[in-house]
């Protein structure tokens, strides 16, 4: 059975004029089908407005599909008594590390969310560590948030959801306020999770890079799926991506180039190794 | 010379136990009509120092001058010098307050003084230079999308008409269509307008593509300053102190390691397409 | 920087640190009544004493302790002048229409040390105790009042994100200045009006990005299965242990003495 799985999901935004009447009616999310196997890596791509968090938020029953249904884990998010339980299984990280930090010193904010699921106090001890060693920030847990980077918060935030024990978690745009550093940081624990632990994994992002590890790979645009598949799937379509304004690898997008000027080069390059070998093989 | 820093320090928290030296000994100079990235990892002393190029801090020791004049001196007008010297935060729109937009541009030459018949042509320049329409003027300002609040928040610091335009990652949190839109109007600003840009960013890919002079931070100090090829062919370097160069780069020295005969200073993709198809031409003939 | 400007607390290991948070929150108020009882100057010499020891078991060093004294340092002047000045009794000193007596020397002086004890005390509690244990000793002792329907988890919740959040708005505050000075703002000149007028472009993003966090931190919680108090359990509850048992009754031994100096009036 499918972690989550949707059919003909929709998402419309209501705007109320001051008279309470409906003003305006947005079509955020608009027929989605999905399915993602239980230990996945699924990363969804799409620019800002294209729906993605949208979709994200109706995983965890933050928002309630106003058109067909959201299962996770067989529990379907439109019923309210199951509304904890669907939040317990698939977990949410946000983009802005400050304001997903409720604690004022790191291992009290990890515990939050099993202190809410009523967790007993030694249990909560022994998940807190856990989570802390599986995002690698087990050394800070006595440290205030608000002296960590960006990438350390985002980790924290992560054991935050980790410690919950959820089957899933669904990071939208995680790395989009970090540098460099904090992004792969990030990225690194992401992948360590699914790999180790098995969690299946929804990244929401718009850096082309942080794609190339996930098993699948969905592209929306105005609220529908336009693409998807493998990443190199995916990224063989150069094309489409830039009709609709996203960007490629450098490595993809030299690829495809030296494609267009005549080169036999494979469709599929992803990356830079990729990229060298073929290049090298070409005589 | 139109920005000149002379053994710049800064030290935050000075004679506190949270001493922390953020800039050591700085000397540069800047040219008017300069497009200069400015590179270097969180904490390197980057932010601190863009800061002292308008006046918001004051070092703790050496000079900052502005068209040859010492800005700390005795009766200098620090809030003309930031007329001329505009800094553009990280993410700008949140520093918008007014109820139109239009009304926020005017802020900046508001506070120059002008009039109002002056600031609402200079807002009009302003706006149409980043590209904001006519009848978005009069709406909120926080009902823009995020692209467009962040334009208008750079038409805030525009329309003092400045000299030297700062911005610290312009391109921040913003997707890929929205990054391209905020880079072409700097170069254009640049090229047409010919203002010295200074750009803050993370995205060695962006400084590649735009920047003609590249300066990188590490520890408080300058530990590179040239044209992008220079700096980064020094990719070994820049990656000890936790940077890195263009995906480009790499390719092409790996290709040169392999035999392929190609200009391994490219950094940008169409560069890097002419020599290696350059290569494989000669290679075949 | 960060969270030091807000609470003070000291982070050494000490029998005081060591404390249950509600010892302190009761200790703090079993002090401050046990020094409204006492009058003479065995009295006040005996509160003096036991300030004393505690700052020494605290093991912060001294001139933080005085430190706390800075922000009441006005409040001080003034309550001891208008002692001085307002306190009818023998003259001892007469000018224009200023006079010291000998009752208002006295007055000002016994409120003087109230007051500087007071701080004292009450900052003894605060530099050993965190923000955030203070708050959840707070929400344990008034939980009764959950009784008569004050939502007494709401308000520690309120309060301990109050905590976390007010260093990051004080950094953007300083932020929002930065950037609204470089569109050429000024704070500095002019008149009440012009500076009220001044705080407009600083007040209006703050608030923006205050309920922003806020929407967005709501969010989060929810997201992890926030719901109120009711079935939440705790990974550091508060648990009494002997010392704790044992500063409460040392606790009754010195309001039993404050008593008695009360009584004899020494």
């Amino acid at each position: 059975m499918p972690i989550i799985r949707a059919e003909h999901l929709g998402f419309d935004y209501v705007k109320f004029n001051d008279d309470n009447e409906t003003e305006e009616r947005v079509n955020a999310v608009k027929n989605v089908d999905l399915s993602v196997e239980r230990g996945s890596f699924i990363a969804i791509l799409g620019h800002n407005g294209s729906g993605k968090s949208t979709l994200a938020k109706q995983i965890n029953a933050l928002l309630i599909p106003t058109e067909g249904t959201m299962w996770v884990d067989g529990i379907n998010t439109s019923e309210e008594q199951e509304l904890w339980k669907v939040r317990q299984k698939a977990g949410m990280v946000f983009q802005n590390p400050d304001n997903q930090i409720i604690g004022t010193v790191v291992d009290e904010d990890v515990a939050f969310g099993p202190e809410n699921l009523g967790i007993e106090t030694e249990d909560i001890w022994l998940r807190v560590e856990d989570a802390l060693k599986s995002v690698g920030m087990l050394g800070f847990r006595d440290r205030s948030p608000n002296r960590l980077s960006g990438g350390q918060k985002q980790r924290v935030a992560i054991a935050g959801v980790v410690a919950m024990h959820p089957d899933c978690i669904v990071l939208d745009e995680p790395t989009a306020m970090l540098d460099p550093n904090g992004r792969r940081e990030v990225l690194e624990a992401v992948k360590e999770l699914n790999r180790r632990e098995h969690v299946t994994v929804i990244l929401i992002t718009h850096y082309m890079e942080e794609v190339v590890f996930a098993d699948h790979v969905i592209v929306m645009d105005k609220g529908s799926i336009i693409l998807q598949g493998t990443p190199r799937e995916i990224f063989s379509q150069v094309e489409t991506l830039k009709k609709y304004r996203l960007s490629v690898p450098q490595a993809t997008e030299l690829a495809y180039e030296l494609r267009q000027s005549g080169c036999g080069l494979p469709e599929d390059i992803l990356t830079s190794e990729e990229l060298v070998e073929a290049l090298c093989r070409l005589n | 010379m139109q920005i000149e820093l002379k053994d710049l320090s800064y030290t935050y928290g000075l004679h506190t136990v949270y001493e922390v030296p953020a800039l050591k000994g700085i000397n540069l100079k800047i040219r008017a009509g300069e497009f200069i990235g400015l590179a270097g990892h969180t904490g390197s002393g980057k932010s601190t120092l863009i800061q002292h190029m308008n006046g918001l801090i004051r070092p703790t020791s050496g000079q900052v001058f502005y068209e040859g004049k010492d800005i700390w001196e005795e009766g200098y007008d620090l809030r003309e010098l930031r007329t001329h010297v505009g800094l553009v935060f990280q993410y700008p729109e949140n520093q918008l307050f007014e109820t139109t937009v239009l009304k926020d541009v005017m802020f900046g030459p508001g506070n120059q003084g002008l009039s109002e018949e002056e600031c609402r042509k200079r807002a009009d320049y302003a706006l149409k230079l980043v590209g904001i329409p006519e009848d978005l003027y009069e709406t909120s300002p926080f009902d823009l999308s995020g692209g467009q609040k962040r334009r208008a928040a750079i038409a805030g610091v525009l329309a003092m008409n400045v000299e030297v335009l700062i911005l610290d990652e312009p391109t921040a949190g913003l997707d890929p269509a929205g990054r391209e839109e905020i880079l072409t109007l700097i170069r254009h600003l640049r090229d047409q307008q010919g203002i010295t840009i200074i750009l803050v960013s993370h995205s060695m890919e962006d400084v590649a593509a735009y920047a003609q002079r590249m300066i990188v931070f590490h520890e408080g100090e300058i530990a590179f300053d040239g044209t992008p090829k220079m700096v980064f062919s020094h990719f070994r370097e820049l990656e000890k102190i936790g940077l890195a160069a263009p995906e480009i780069t790499y390719i092409m020295h790996e290709l040169k390691e392999r035999g392929l005969d190609v200009d391994v200073s490219a950094i940008t993709v169409p560069e890097a397409k002419r020599s290696i198809l350059m290569a494989l031409a000669q290679k075949n003939s | 920087m960060g969270e030091l400007t807000l609470g003070q607390y000291y982070p050494v290991d000490s029998v005081l640190h060591r404390l249950d948070p509600r010892v302190k929150f009761v200790g703090t108020i079993v002090y401050i009544v046990g020094l409204f009882q006492v009058r003479g100057v065995f009295g006040y010499l005996f509160a003096a004493a036991v300030l004393l020891l505690l700052i020494f078991l605290s093991k912060v060093p001294f001139r933080f302790i005085l430190k706390s004294l800075k922000p009441v340092f006005f409040l001080l002047i003034i309550t001891m002048l208008f002692n001085v000045l307002l306190t009818p009794g023998t003259v001892l000193w007469k000018w224009w229409i200023l006079r010291i007596t000998k009752e208002g020397l006295r007055q000002a002086v016994t409120m003087g040390l109230r007051l500087v004890f007071l701080v004292c005390g009450s900052s003894i509690m605060t530099l050993t105790t965190t923000p955030n244990a203070l708050t959840d000793a707070m929400e344990r002792l008034f939980s009764f009042l959950k009784i008569i329907r004050v939502p007494v988890h709401e308000i520690a919740m309120m309060m301990s994100i109050a905590l976390r959040f007010i260093p990051i708005l004080t950094e953007e505050l300083d932020k929002i200045k930065k950037a609204q000075m470089a569109r050429g703002a000024d704070f500095e000149s002019g008149g009440v009006i012009r500076r009220l007028k001044a705080m407009i472009p600083l007040l209006v993003p703050l608030f923006v990005s205050a309920f922003r966090r806020a929407n967005d931190l709501a969010m989060a919680m929810e997201a992890r299965c926030y719901h109120g108090g009711s079935g939440r359990t705790q990974m550091k509850p508060l648990r009494y242990r002997r010392r704790d048992a044992a500063a409460y009754i040392l606790m009754a031994v010195f309001l039993g003495i404050c008593i008695v100096f009360r009584i004899t009036g020494l």
